[in-house]
This record gives C-alpha cells, sequence and structure tokens, in this order.
C-alpha cells in the first residue's frame, strides 16, 4: 500500500523534473542562480506538506512513503531545494508552528550552514528541542557553497523568529541533523543509481580495441560491484525511513546513522568507478557526471559523516550490555510492535 | 535495472517469541563448542545437534506437515537461519537439505520421493551434500562430463564430483549429471539432469581432500558403474540446468552469506566495550551488518512472496561475502591477536585461514558480479 503510494510520488517527482531540469540547470544552480522552473514544478506538486499529518493540512505521508520521491530527487542532483521543504514543514508541523504557504522553506540546525539559505523565504533553525521560524527579509547571510557549489549560508545575523516551537521527546535533541542525514541518505542513493547509469550506458558505447569497453570482465565487475553499492545505500535509506516512521527520528538515531555510513561508503566507491570508467570524458566540466559525484562527495558531510556516525552506532553497541546480534535483533521487534 | 529491486518486509508476527525460543535452545548447546566449532559456522557438522534442531521442526519448517513441516513462513525460518549463525552453531549436518535439496525434492520430485526423502531430512536422520563442481568444471558448469546412462534397471552413473563439501559423512548427493549429449554446436545447458544418489551404494568411491586448516571438509567422489533405481531421477530429464539455477536465489541470500565471522565481530565487541579507540570502528562494521540484514531480508520477504530475486541474491551474496571475509583483519586491526583471550584467538585464527572460501562456495564473486553485470546491460 505504502509501497504502491511511493511509487507513484516518486514518478510524478521524475516527470515534473523531466522537462524544467537538466545538466543546464545544475550549471546555474552551482553559479548562484535559484532554478525558478525546477521549483515551481516541484512546489505545484504539493509535496513540500507530505510529512505534515492531515490535521494540519498536510498529506500525512511518513519518511518511507517519500524514499523514493527522496531518491527521485537525488538522481537529478536535487535541482531544488525540495527535501529541505519537506523537512522544514514537517519540524514545524511537529513543533505546533503553522507552515508559511508560500515560498521557499528551509531548514538547518543552528550554527551550521543553511541549504539554500539565500534562495529562502522562510528558514527553520532548530536548536536541541526548540524550533523557530524565520522571515528571510530579517536575516543576513555569509554566503557559501559546500564542493558542489551547491548554496550553503551562514547566518550573519538574525532578528526575533516569526514563531517558536518545541519538538516532541520523539525526535530528540538532534532532530535537524538525524532528518538532515536521513534525506541525505536518500538523494545519495537516487545519485549513485543516476551515476551508474551514465557510467553503464558510456560502457555500452565508448569502443576501445574494437569493442563496447563494458565487454572488458575487469569494467563489468567494477560496474557489479558499483550496483551492489548503489543497491545497499538504497535499502539502507529506505529500511531507516521506516525505522524512523515506526519508532520516531530519535530512537531511529541507529538505523539513520547506519543508512548514512552505508551511503557515504557507497559514494566513495561508485564516484571512484564511475570516473574511472567514464574517464578523461567524466572529468571535463561539460559532462554531467561530475555533477552528480561533486554531490555525492558534499552530502557525505553534511548531517553528519560516516566518522561521526560510525562513532555514535559505536557508543550504542559498546553501551548496549549485550551482544551485537541482540542489540541489532531487538530494534526489529521494537518496530513490529 | 528492475532485478536489483529490493522490497522491504516487516518482522513475521510472533518473530520475538521465536527468536528467543531458539535462543533458549542454542543456550542449552552452546556450552559445548569449541571456538573452532563457533568459527567454523554451517560448515560444523553435528549429527547429535541437527537432530535437536530437527526435533524442534527446525529443518524443512516451510515444508508442508504431512512431509515432516511446520508449514511456517519463509520470514520464520530465516529468523531460525539467523539465530544459529551469530551464535556460530554446528549446522552443516541439514543446512543443505533445508536449503537446497528438501525445497527442489518439494517443488519438483514425485511424491514417492517427497514422503522418502523429506521427513527424513526434516527430523535430522539424511544429510545431503550437493554434486556440481567435478576436476575440470568449476565455475563453467555445463562444461560438466560425469553421466547418467539409461539402462534397463534405471540408470549407470560414471563420473567424477570434487569440492563435496561433507561428501564423506553424508547419506544423498543430488547430482548435476549429463544425461544427453550436448547438441553439436548447441547450448550445453541442454541435456543435464538432476539425480539422487546414495553415498552407500556399491561404485561410489569417497576420497577425502585436507584442506588448509588440516581438516577434512570436502571430497573427490569417484562413480565406477553406480546403478541409480528409475526413481533416482529428480524432476524433469533434461532440465537439470534450470532446475539447478532456479535454487540459487535460496542459496545465495541467506544469512550464511554474510554471517559466517559473526561469533568472531560478538567476541571483538565484547573485548573491546570499554575502549573509546575502537568506538568509530566497531560502529563501522555493525552499520555493514545492518544493511546486509536488511538487504538479506529483504530477499527472503521477496522469496516468501515467489518472486525469483536471483540477481538480489547475488548481488547481496557478493557484499556479504565481502563483509564476512574482511571481518578477521577488521578485528585484529583493533586487538593485538597476542592480546585476544583465547577463545576469540583461536576464532580469529581460524577464520583468517577460511575466510578466502567465503567467495568461493555458492558461485564465486566474479560469477555473482557477472550475474549483476548481465542485469545492468553490459553482457
Amino acid at each position: 500500500m505504502a509501497s504502491d503510494i511511493a511509487a507513484e510520488l516518486a514518478e510524478q517527482v521524475a516527470r515534473a523534473l523531466a522537462d524544467v531540469s537538466d545538466v543546464a540547470t545544475l550549471r546555474a544552480v552551482e553559479d548562484g542562480a535559484f532554478p525558478r522552473a525546477a521549483w515551481d514544478a516541484l512546489s505545484g506538486l504539493g509535496l513540500a506538506m507530505a510529512l505534515v499529518p492531515e490535521d494540519a493540512g498536510g498529506a500525512g505521508l511518513g519518511l518511507a512513503d517519500i524514499a523514493p520521491v527522496i531518491e527521485a530527487l537525488g538522481r537529478v542532483g536535487a535541482p531544488a531545494p525540495l527535501a529541505e521543504a519537506i523537512g522544514a514543514a514537517a519540524l514545524l508541523a511537529a513543533a505546533g508552528i503553522a507552515v508559511p504557504e508560500d515560498g521557499v522553506l528551509t531548514f538547518a540546525a543552528a550554527g551550521a550552514p543553511v541549504p539554500w539559505g539565500r534562495h529562502a523565504t522562510h528558514v527553520v533553525l532548530v536548536d536541541g528541542a526548540h524550533v523557530s521560524l524565520h522571515d528571510a527579509a530579517a536575516l543576513r547571510w555569509t554566503e557559501g557553497v559546500n564542493i558542489a557549489r551547491e548554496p550553503r549560508d551562514t547566518l550573519a545575523a538574525s532578528g526575533a523568529p516569526l514563531a517558536q516551537g518545541t519538538l516532541p521527546p520523539a525526535w530528540g535533541d538532534d532532530a535537524a541533523r538525524a532528518l538532515a542525514a536521513l534525506l541525505r541518505a536518500g538523494q545519495m542513493a537516487g545519485a549513485l543509481s543516476a551515476a551508474l547509469a551514465l557510467a553503464v550506458d558510456h560502457a555500452n558505447t565508448r569502443k576501445q580495441f574494437g569493442r563496447p569497453i563494458g565487454r572488458f570482465q575487469a569494467v563489468q565487475q567494477q560496474l557489479a560491484l558499483f550496483a551492489a553499492e548503489s543497491a545497499a545505500a538504497s535499502v539502507g535509506a529506505a529500511a531507516a525511513a521506516r525505522a524512523a516512521d515506526a519508532r520516531g527520528l530519535a530512537d531511529a538515531a541507529f538505523e539513520i546513522g547506519c543508512a548514512k555510513v552505508t551511503a557515504g561508503e557507497a559514494a566513495a566507491q561508485g564516484a571512484a568507478i564511475a570516473h574511472q570508467v567514464l574517464a578523461a570524458m567524466g572529468i571535463t566540466e561539460e559532462h554531467a557526471l561530475h555533477h552528480l559525484t561533486r554531490r555525492l562527495w558534499a552530502w557525505r558531510e553534511e548531517g553528519g559523516t560516516e566518522r561521526f556516525w560510525s562513532a555514535r552506532i559505536g557508543a550504542a553497541v559498546q553501551g548496549a550490555n549485550a551482544p551485537l546480534w541482540t542489540f541489532i535483533t531487538a530494534r526489529d521487534e521494537e518496530s513490529a510492535a | 535495472m528492475t532485478g536489483l529491486r529490493f522490497d522491504l518486509r516487516d518482522p513475521p508476527p510472533g518473530a520475538a517469541a521465536l527468536r528467543a525460543e531458539v535462543r533458549a535452545f542454542i543456550a542449552g548447546h552452546a556450552h559445548r563448542w569449541t571456538p573452532e566449532v563457533r568459527a567454523r559456522s554451517w560448515m560444523g557438522f553435528d549429527r547429535d545437534f541437527t537432530r535437536a534442531v530437527g526435533s524442534r521442526g527446525w529443518i524443512g519448517m516451510c515444508w508442508p506437515k504431512a512431509y515432516g513441516g511446520a508449514e511456517r513462513s519463509f520470514l520464520e525460518r530465516n529468523i531460525v537461519l539467523e539465530e544459529m549463525l551469530a551464535a556460530g552453531a554446528p549446522v552443516g549436518a541439514h543446512w543443505i537439505g533445508d536449503r537446497q535439496s528438501g525445497p527442489l525434492i518439494l517443488r519438483l520430485g514425485t511424491e514417492a520421493q517427497r514422503q522418502k526423502y523429506l521427513p527424513r531430512i526434516a527430523s535430522g536422520e539424511w544429510a545431503f551434500c550437493i554434486g556440481l563442481s567435478e576436476p575440470d568444471s568449476g565455475s563453467d558448469l555445463a562444461s560438466l562430463r560425469t553421466r547418467a546412462d539409461r539402462v534397463p534397471e534405471g540408470w549407470r552413473l560414471n563420473g567424477r564430483k570434487i569440492w563435496t563439501t561433507f561428501g564423506h559423512l553424508c547419506d544423498w548427493m543430488i547430482a548435476l549429471v549429463r544425461t544427453s549429449p550436448a547438441p553439436e554446436g548447441g547450448a550445453r545447458h541442454q541435456g543435464l539432469s538432476q539425480v539422487l544418489v546414495d553415498l552407500k551404494a556399491p561404485g561410489v568411491t569417497i576420497r577425502p581432500i585436507r584442506d588448509l586448516v588440516g581438516e577434512q571438509g570436502f571430497n573427490e567422489i569417484t562413480f565406477d558403474d553406480v546403478l541409480l533405481p528409475p526413481d533416482a531421477l529428480v524432476g524433469e530429464e533434461g532440465a537439470g540446468w534450470a532446475q539447478a539455477t532456479s535454487e540459487l536465489a535460496f542459496e545465495r541470500s541467506g544469512p550464511d552469506r554474510y554471517l559466517s565471522s559473526h561469533p568472531l565481530l560478538e567476541a571483538a565487541v565484547a573485548e573491546l566495550r570499554g575502549d573509546a579507540s575502537a568506538t568509530p570502528a566497531l560502529g563501522r562494521q555493525a552499520a555493514r551488518l545492518w544493511t546486509l540484514r536488511a538487504m538479506s531480508t529483504a530477499v527472503a520477504g521477496m522469496l516468501q512472496d515467489g518472486e525469483d530475486p536471483v540477481r538480489q541474491a547475488a548481488l547481496v551474496k557478493d557484499l556479504g561475502n565481502t563483509f564476512e571475509q574482511e571481518l578477521p583483519d577488521a578485528v585484529r586491526a583493533l586487538v593485538d591477536t597476542d592480546a585476544m583471550p583465547e577463545e576469540m584467538r583461536r576464532m580469529h585464527a581460524y577464520l583468517t585461514q577460511v575466510v578466502p572460501t567465503f567467495s568461493l562456495r555458492g558461485g564465486t564473486r566474479e560469477i555473482m558480479r557477472g550475474i549483476i553485470a548481465r542485469e545492468l546491460g553490459l553482457r
């Protein structure tokens, strides 16, 4: 049931973006422009309210329902801040704050760079369990970018918020990071599958020694490994989303961390293999590949690195006072209840 | 790339209770297992333990009750497998019968074959092995030359199988053999059949092959004019290749493809519980384990729904083998071997020597990646 909704939504996103987003869009974003057409097409789907409960005017969907949407966004390099808008609206609703009806919405943990900050009309800042909604008109930015040259701006000054609220305990005191980790893990799964498709396509068309290079087993074996890592990232993100739906973000920190570690390691492997297969062409500015691989490298850093989450996961395992196996399996019993 | 899609499932109802039941059962046996037994995992052969597992209804547990099964779901069976492997239980005497031979007989066997073999597999009385590789046929399995010729009494079997795990300890082999010549210049996959071979029959010679640990794990089995009854044929004559490959999703995706080294990881977690310098590395292993478990369980759910996730299984096996294979060195990077407690050191020593087999058995890493590459459209 849920997976039907999810597949349908993901397809809507792909269709909405097909005509209005391409490599030129990503290039423009990286040059500092706001992708108005892509944003309008996406916001027209009403997906920003996906996670907001129905009684608060949202669609009442879960993170697992929108996991394929996030993956679909990642597949095209997430040209507009839809994941950020979905996360920001969810945080606001959870804190009992009305979600602004129009404009570009984003969120960040207090003190962290704000994705797409300079383009936003409203910004949600999360400090522990405290959530505040800010009108962009009152904010001053120090502009910055990540290594994918996506806008990641730091607040130089913020005035009084429009509204404030507190997250329920199930969201924990690190909700912005956990939510960002889950969203980025999903985007990375999508970017990996798109980079894999580019590499496979190239391997099937580029000829050397009289045949497509994809006919060489050395190339096949590497692309198969890439496919496996890509699948691992996708399963990890989807499974973590289910855990978060079942138990709340705070109690799903272990699963979210596992998904982010897996996505990060898959990104390292996948990007390296993609570039090896596409060789010099994949390094050129005009080729699409680097828009995906640079995003993979950038998103590894956001919402907690592999090192950050490994340390959290390791601490949970060491502190469990039970065998690792008991610790891991006890978690799925909880989600079944 | 629809062949690489994974569908996630919730745990089956009663999962926690079943898990607790299996754990309590294992706790009653585990004190007898040496570190080597636990490190051997599903390569450990213990008839008494297997009979005890059988008496609990945990062998062939998805089969109809009429054949000794318990009519449980595939995901419930998966829980039993996980618990056995996580504990390093010596499940080898029933592993193949439960995983492959029994399901094959259930699906394609005659009614008489089902009644004869399945209850005895489920009780733990009969152990099965698989006859695939030959001295000149490994990854290129279709080049195999062992042949069964029709004779008035049934079939006459001649040839040789090799690397047959537990062949010297088992009662039956299901062998893939040639029953008619491959068509001239045509598909070598034609003319192959699966036959049941009584390993105590006249003409069967089992030569043990010692492995690098110094143990007799596998064998070379020679067939000299071995007479098989007419009902030795499983399924359809000439359809052996398709039959054998249709089992592969069951064979390749299970928890035995990522948990083979698990008891060592548990030992490391216990040893390093208070060591902050090991925290990120243990977290990394846990993350990998968690993801592999999600993937493997997804395939189990897809099998339960009657899908044939053979490519996903190849993919899980490849990733899982790499994980279980890298574990001894990952652990060694955290604790000096001479500082390990004896139990842990012995498991580590054993696993260091046997992990190369993980990406060989059940199809090599290269064959798995070839299957994935085909799905990607590269071959």
